[in-house]
């Protein structure tokens, strides 16, 4: 039950995207087009739940051990890298056609705050491995829904008449605002 | 200490050997060259060239997908570098140019004063403009703040003005346009533009057949810049000296200023600028895109003919003429006479056209020499049909062929031709010789036949001088050179002697009736008004349509096009002249009947475009929101407040005596004095905003 709960508060109450804005970019670059949106939201989920887990083992068996904690960020960095780095290999070769969409947005899971920030988060709530693993994938399937969402409604604004100062980033940036404010009345949920 | 260093190193050896081991197992192999074109391309990641980025860009190049020169924004060295890896030609690639396609905002008064942020897109979004013009260019200058290459600056006008030696065509002053004003286009893209709702256009461009540039040209003569005034007409129009003495200038009847005095004699200017280029004794230099390989077929080499060729062949195509006669020019060689086109001048026009690599296949006629079938297996990829109207049509009254009964076009071509080659018999030429018919061709065939030397020319016609379908100023040239007229004439019969010979005309007197459908009043006969007329030669030119014989003397394909019943060719769609077989295209006399030249040559651009599109393997559509025969709602005024009264520059004529003796030409070029001054008229219309006189004054 609790583990429920964890799920729909990472997800809705407390969005990656909409409530706690890490992970921006991607969220405005990639959510032009409904494709490139899910194919992001799956390269995330992959990237985040695998974060998740390397990067709690990293802090419970090697950090705490040795009371190295204080090298915490910089050894996160460092795994994560790599990860995604072997991500983009293993797409390239296996999933061309993946890889040809994310394009140019692949590489910038690497510096996405959003996975290091959940990565933060799992180690400073204290979560249980299972607990960790929940809130990773709840965190990067909320991440996928605000994007798939975003870029559902960014489809529509293509077809719809905007005053031209506000074309383009601009009015994405104001549509994001309103999804958030929408995210905002989930607060009292849990 | 020691626990932190040992730490990352341990991390580090042990994502390094996963990392290596993986870059094995995952490998993919990818051409080494696209890395080395990327390391030469800018490495801007802009995306102007249209790819995701440099590296995108530089797949592209590797896969053949694109040329050398794919980066937009670095120059030619880049592209020989790029050329060098791929060991590949640099292609001369048609460069992009940004156009300002507004000349007339600042003089439009300003609407709103306005102390916000001072750009173009605040100002538009506010309230969609500050000027009292709601289209054209606002002047607060957002194109030259988005140009990183220094290419737009704020003219003297108020208007922005681009250096066309700095532009290398990024992008960035269009997107920055909040009025779609500044333009990026290649030199293709503006030679096979036509007007469209959405455009600032002046009531005289939205008029002309061809679309002609006319304020911009205007300008440009006033500033004293003809080079830059001819090649606007040529984007259009590359038969400047032939429009700029026989058009009848439709865009007068539309000019702005014309609605409260007399129109700008925007002709005259157009004759001007044509001539200056052909009295400097030497040609502007008219630039084509790269070849583009495909073969296109011109059959007819009239102004519709000669226009499709031309732009086609701009646009790097592989173009070749056929045509029936000896030499190109069609009706405007054949048909208008000397004293108002004189061959010297058509040659040197036509000359410059030829000249720019078109090929000409002469004394050879479609249906005779050769056939479509015929073109298809020379490889040509498209036929345009330019084949006029040539055939005149009958009077169907007794006695049509009693000698000394010719009609119009036979008339004057076989005069035309004695008067070009060499050794021909003389034509016949009556003493007291009547002409049947109110057009340009009966005219130009009674001051043919004065120059000739008949004593007494007359012109027989069914309606009243106001329903003459022919120019105005031919009609008085022919009063003054004391031609009679009989109106409201209808001929029945001609009558002959034993020998067979034509003496006498006989017609009914008419009386104007009830207004038919077209609003005009019917001529109704009047009983028993018969009268005879002596002549000895007639001439009958009441109208002519398309000789479309080829049609018949095959039965293949060809026999499948479809013609109208007035055989016509028709068009799919009359805006894409496109016909029914897909890869023959048609314009001029031959599409729309017999006409005007400009009109002719709007046609062979349009067809032009449609066959660009079809070689393109594109669909072959319009111009979306295109302008087809029509004005822009509500830029057309029913006053014009403001104007101090100005009179048009007259048009300097030959004296009658001596003009009515010989073929020189008639009308004459005016000054260039004359010429700064009726340029001035222009009011630089643009769509709505014009610039008044009295401001001027003040
Ligand atoms: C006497 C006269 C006076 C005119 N005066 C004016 C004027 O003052 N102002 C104005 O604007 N317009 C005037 N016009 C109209 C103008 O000349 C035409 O509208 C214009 O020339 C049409 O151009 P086109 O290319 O469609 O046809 P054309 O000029 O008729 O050219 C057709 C070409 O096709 C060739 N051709 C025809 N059949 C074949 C075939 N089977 N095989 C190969 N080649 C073929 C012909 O040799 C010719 O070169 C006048 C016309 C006439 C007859
Ligand atoms: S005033 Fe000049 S721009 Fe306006 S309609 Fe007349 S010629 Fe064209």
């Amino acid at each position: 039950m609790e583990l429920i709960v964890l799920a729909i508060s990472c997800i809705f109450v407390n969005n990656i995207l909409l409530a706690q804005f890490l992970g921006n970019c991607p969220f405005l670059g990639t959510s032009k087009k409904m494709e490139t949106a899910i194919g992001m939201s799956m390269a995330v989920i992959f990237v985040l739940v695998m974060a998740g887990i390397i990067t709690w083992v990293t802090e419970e068996y090697f950090l705490k051990q040795y009371g190295l904690q204080y090298l915490r960020t910089i050894s996160f960095i460092l795994v994560i890298a790599a990860l995604v780095q072997f991500v983009e290999m293993f797409l390239k070769k296996s999933i061309p056609a993946l890889y040809a969409g994310l394009g140019i947005f692949l590489p910038l899971i690497t510096t996405n705050c959003a996975v290091m920030g959940v990565c933060l988060i799992n180690i400073k709530e204290e979560y249980t491995f299972i607990e960790a693993l929940v809130s990773s994938i709840s965190y990067a399937v909320g991440f996928g829904l605000a994007l798939v969402l975003f870029a559902g409604v960014r489809e529509r604004i293509l077809l719809a008449r905007v005053p031209r100062p506000l074309q383009d980033t601009s009015i994405g940036l104001i549509t994001a605002g309103m999804l958030a404010l929408a995210f905002y009345a989930f607060k009292g949920m849990v | 200490m020691v626990e932190a260093i040992l730490l990352m190193l341990g991390m580090g050896v042990v994502c390094g050997s996963i990392l290596s081991i993986a870059s094995k197992v995952f490998y993919v192999y990818e051409d080494p060259r696209i890395a080395e074109v990327e390391g030469v391309l800018a490495g801007a990641n802009c995306g102007a060239c249209g790819y995701a980025g440099c590296s995108a860009a530089a797949e592209a190049v590797v896969s053949g997908e694109d040329t050398a020169g794919v980066c937009v924004i670095s120059g030619t060295e880049v592209a020989e570098l790029v050329g060098g890896i791929m060991g590949l030609e640099v292609g001369v690639a048609e460069p992009l140019l940004s156009v300002n396609y507004c000349d007339g905002g600042s003089r439009a008064d300003d609407k709103y004063y306005y102390s916000g942020i001072h750009t173009c897109a605040a100002t538009e979004s506010m309230y969609g403009g500050k000027r009292v013009c709601s289209v054209g260019c606002l002047g607060l200058g957002d194109c030259v703040k988005s140009c990183a290459f220094g290419a737009i600056e704020m003219g003297k006008n108020g208007y922005p003005e681009v250096k066309e030696g700095k532009c290398v065509g990024c992008g960035a002053c269009e997107t920055a346009c909040p009025k779609d004003i500044l333009k990026v286009r290649t030199m293709t893209e503006r030679l096979l533009s036509f007007n469209k709702e959405t455009d600032a256009l002046a009531p005289c461009q939205q008029t002309c057949p061809a679309e002609i540039d006319i304020s911009r040209y205007i300008d440009q003569i006033r500033t004293g810049d003809y080079e830059g005034a001819v090649n606007t007409i040529r984007e259009r129009n590359p038969l400047l000296l032939s429009c700029g003495r026989v058009c009848p200038h439709p865009c007068e009847d539309m000019c702005r200023r014309g609605v409260e005095e007399d129109a700008v004699s925007i002709n005259q200017l157009k004759r001007f600028a044509a001539d200056y280029e052909m009295n400097s004794g030497k040609r502007f230099p008219i630039s084509c895109a790269p070849d583009t390989g495909k073969k296109v077929a011109v059959v007819g080499g009239g102004p519709a003919g000669l226009s499709c060729a031309f732009f086609l062949r701009r646009i790097g195509h592989d173009v070749t003429i056929f045509d029936m006669m000896p030499k190109l020019g069609g009706m405007i060689r054949y048909g208008i006479p000397e004293y108002r086109l004189p061959k010297e001048v058509l040659e040197w026009e036509i000359e410059g056209i030829t000249d720019l690599g078109i090929k000409v296949k002469s004394n050879v006629k479609l249906g005779h020499d050769f056939d479509i079938s015929s073109l298809v297996a020379a490889e040509f990829d498209a036929v345009f049909l330019g084949i006029g109207a040539w055939k005149d049509y009958n009077l169907n009254i007794p006695g049509e062929d009693f000698k000394g009964c010719f009609t119009g076009i036979d008339f004057l071509t076989n005069f035309a031709t004695y008067q070009q080659e060499e050794g021909l018999d003389p034509v016949f030429i009556g003493k007291k010789c009547v002409v049947i018919g109110g057009g340009n061709t009966a005219i130009d065939c009674v001051r043919t036949l004065v120059r000739l030397g008949a004593e007494e020319v007359s012109i027989v016609y069914r309606r009243t001088r106001n329903e003459m379908p022919a120019n105005m100023v031919e009609i008085e040239a022919a009063e003054h050179e004391g031609i009679n007229f009989y109106f409201l004439a209808a001929p029945t019969k001609v009558i002959g002697d034993d020998n067979g010979k034509a003496t006498h005309l006989e017609y009914l007197k008419m009386e104007l009736g009830e207004p038919d459908a077209s609003g005009r009043r019917r001529p109704v006969a009047i009983d028993g008004s018969e009268t005879l007329l002596e002549i000895d030669m007639i001439v009958t030119a009441i109208g002519q349509g398309p000789d479309i014989g080829f049609k018949t003397a095959e039965g293949k394909r060809i026999g499948e096009l479809e013609t109208t019943r007035w055989d016509t060719i028709d068009s799919v769609n009359p805006e894409t002249l496109q016909t029914n077989i897909p890869y023959i295209f048609t314009g001029g006399d031959s599409a729309t009947g017999a006409s005007l030249v400009v009109e002719a040559i709007g046609g062979g651009r349009r067809a032009a475009r449609s066959i660009n599109q079809f070689l393109n393997g594109e669909k072959v559509i319009n111009e979306e929101n295109s302008l087809f025969k029509r004005n822009i709602p509500g830029t057309i005024f029913p006053s014009v407040d403001g104007l101090v009264g100005t009179t048009r520059a007259t048009m300097p004529e030959l004296d009658v005596d001596y003009r009515i003796k010989c073929f020189d030409e008639a009308d004459l070029v005016i000054t260039e004095e004359t010429a700064k001054k009726e340029s001035s008229r222009c009011l630089t219309c643009c769509r709505i905003c014009y610039n008044k006189d009295k401001e001027k004054a003040a």
